[in-house]
């Protein structure tokens, strides 16, 4: 189980790899990638600055991480995080899970993601044609994330 | 005393990224710290005063508005995070 929070861009194929070959009975990865989008309410994006708060960050994703495994038997898990200057089609997020089988890596993978939308203190910024603006949080992740509490 | 962080829209609307400050004995849980920040008037009422959202954490945990702290906690103020 690892977190990296990071301004260098990642090489998720290597990651992968790592993961998929770190145990022999490992019959599962689930990758899942996030990049920064050209659009913005119709803006067009010329750069997203992440900020986050150093810290309390690697904590959250541990910890996020950590629940994912109490939860699900999976086998590991990785986040890596960007943070700084990106531009649009970069990549922002990996979240990689393995296991013996897919259904517990998917699962444990959008768990971890939808937990990271709403808990873990990143804040983009976006520099459109239009001007700077923070970016709002959309009630849309707080109902991705309130689903996992509904089951069990 | 307590080290106040603050973060990203809301970091820049008070102009302040990080201050110690030692509220008075009576301010002892969340409530009362954004109260008090907010009689600072200003662009702190405005940020302070409920009108917008706001989440909080003592020393780095997430935590309700009814949480206490205690001398010598990291407090931080931020709004709603946007990563991933």
């Amino acid at each position: 189980m690892a977190v990296r929070v990071q301004t260098e861009d990642f090489d998720a194929g290597a990651e992968i790899t790592r993961l998929r070959l770190s145990r022999p009975d490992t019959g599962a990865v689930a990758a899942f990638i996030g990049q920064v989008r050209d659009l913005s309410e119709g803006a067009d994006i010329s750069t997203m600055t992440l900020e986050h708060y150093p810290g309390m960050t690697e904590k959250a994703l541990e910890r996020i991480i950590q629940q994912a495994g109490e939860r699900w038997d999976i086998f590991d898990a990785l986040v890596i995080h960007r943070i700084g200057e990106l531009k649009p089609l970069d990549q922002i997020v990996l979240v990689l899970v393995s296991g013996a089988h897919r259904d517990e890596a998917f699962a444990a993978c959008e768990f971890i993601m939808d937990y990271l939308k709403t808990e873990a203190p990143f804040w983009k910024k976006e520099q459109t044609s239009t001007g700077e603006r923070w970016v709002e949080a959309r009630a849309s992740d707080d109902e991705a994330r309130q689903r996992w509490m509904e089951k069990h | 005393m307590l080290k106040v962080l603050y973060f990203a829209r809301l970091r820049e609307a008070v102009g302040v990224a990080q201050e110690d400050i030692s509220p008075p004995e009576a301010v002892v849980d969340m409530n009362g710290l954004m109260a008090w920040l907010a009689a600072r008037g200003g662009a702190w009422q405005q940020e302070f005063a409920g009108s917008r959202p706001l989440r909080a954490a003592i020393n780095q945990e997430l935590v309700p508005n009814t949480a206490t702290f205690k001398d010598g906690d990291e407090i931080a103020f931020f709004p709603p995070v946007t990563g991933g």
